[in-house]
């Protein structure tokens, strides 16, 4: 089965996943910019991963037959220091410009501070400003609900902002109602312990339906899995889903979304 | 219109082994906090807290238990302290 892993931070990944995910029928690679595990002492570290995920890693990504794409921001668990986000914020308009960006992401809230809000309100102001999609974090375990709703509540504040173009990830099932009633993209992410196993997100699949709705393994440098998203497939055709419903959940939806840049091809 | 219905699976079938095997651990879990003395951990009464809803009727036990684990507040928190979660909500953290 061909498929789109629409969130995988395969800076903190192996060539072997890179193979494991080609050889699964991995088409496309989606990659947010987000925390790499330790905070980057300035914005020239910004500046540095950036041009990694739009040199180096669609090089990578190439070898295995996938086509590599990314978003630019700096991610809410860095976003305490206002001052530093800023100044990364003014570096983000000319990697826009690069052929692999498809957006602003993964921007959100962590800890749902005053000062996450206020960068977040930044970045929906450049994406506002530079006609960009949107690709959202929503917090983790208990900050979830609280910050889903704050996350919301900005989005809406901004008029030209509209609703197509914004993916809320890391749904559960206390959070995924109100994105797709707000009429927003939802994302789920398959991890083995925190957020959804597979057998959880097609259940929500199942109450939804597939419409607006992804599924990614978010694969970095803690416990996940780069397979999840088609191993979650694999469970769904058990589950009796057709062929035709595994090719618009796991591949037609990604490419729906992300084809609203008109950089992304496949 | 397309049906988009999934044909029909035993879904006890399917399952039944992975839930009992998740039940038992979570037992397990408890009896070994317990040997510890450590039942007093707030994350431990957030689960003990959660169980009852496991056996409530209705379609939407998952999405209740999330819910006993959330932060209910609504404001933004002056400043972070911590970039991490741990899983249940604690009151005065
Ligand atoms: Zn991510």
């Amino acid at each position: 089965m061909k498929y789109i892993e629409p969130h995988a931070h395969m800076v903190s990944r192996t060539t072997a996943d890179y193979e494991a995910m080609a050889l699964a029928g991995c088409k496309v690679i989606s990659e947010p910019a987000f925390w790499a595990g330790y905070d980057r002492s300035s914005e020239q570290g910004f500046h540095d991963y950036f041009s990694l995920l739009t040199g180096f890693e669609p090089q990578r990504a190439a070898k295995f037959g996938i086509k590599h794409f990314t978003w630019m921001c700096i991610n809410p668990k860095e976003a305490e220091d206002v001052g530093l986000a800023n100044a990364v914020i003014d570096l983000i308009p000319e990697f826009l410009k690069r052929d692999n960006v498809l957006g602003i992401g993964e921007i959100g809230l962590n800890k749902n501070s005053r000062n996450e809000l206020e960068v977040l309100e930044r970045h929906i102001d450049l994406a506002d400003q530079h006609d960009q999609l949107i690709l959202v974090h929503t917090p983790h375990l208990e900050d979830k609900l609280k910050g889903t709703r704050l996350i919301i509540d900005a989005l809406k504040n901004f008029s030209n902002i509209t609703t197509d173009r914004v993916i809320i990830d890391h749904v559960e099932e206390h959070t995924v109602g109100m994105v797709k009633d707000a009429g927003f993209w939802a994302g789920m992410t398959l991890y083995p312990e925190s957020k959804l196993t597979a057998r959880r997100a097609i259940d929500i699949l199942e109450k939804f339906g597939t419409d607006k709705i992804w599924m990614n393994s978010a694969c970095d440098w803690g416990v996940s899995e780069p397979l999840a998203t088609p191993k979650a497939a694999r469970m769904m055709a058990q589950r009796g889903h057709s062929e035709e419903m595994l090719d618009k959940v796991f591949y037609q939806n990604p490419k729906e979304f992300m084809s609203q840049n008109s950089k992304f091809t496949i | 219109m397309k049906d988009d219905s999934p044909t029909i699976v035993n879904l006890v079938d399917l399952d039944f082994m992975d839930a009992r095997a998740r039940l038992l651990d979570l037992a397990s879990f408890l009896d070994r906090v317990e040997r510890a003395g450590q039942m007093d951990d707030y994350r431990v009464s957030a689960l003990l807290e959660a169980l009852p809803l496991l056996t409530n009727a209705g379609p939407d036990r998952a999405e209740k238990i999330l819910l006993s684990l959330s932060d209910p507040t609504s404001e933004p928190i002056a400043e972070a302290h911590t970039k991490g979660a741990a899983g249940a909500w604690e009151a005065n953290s």
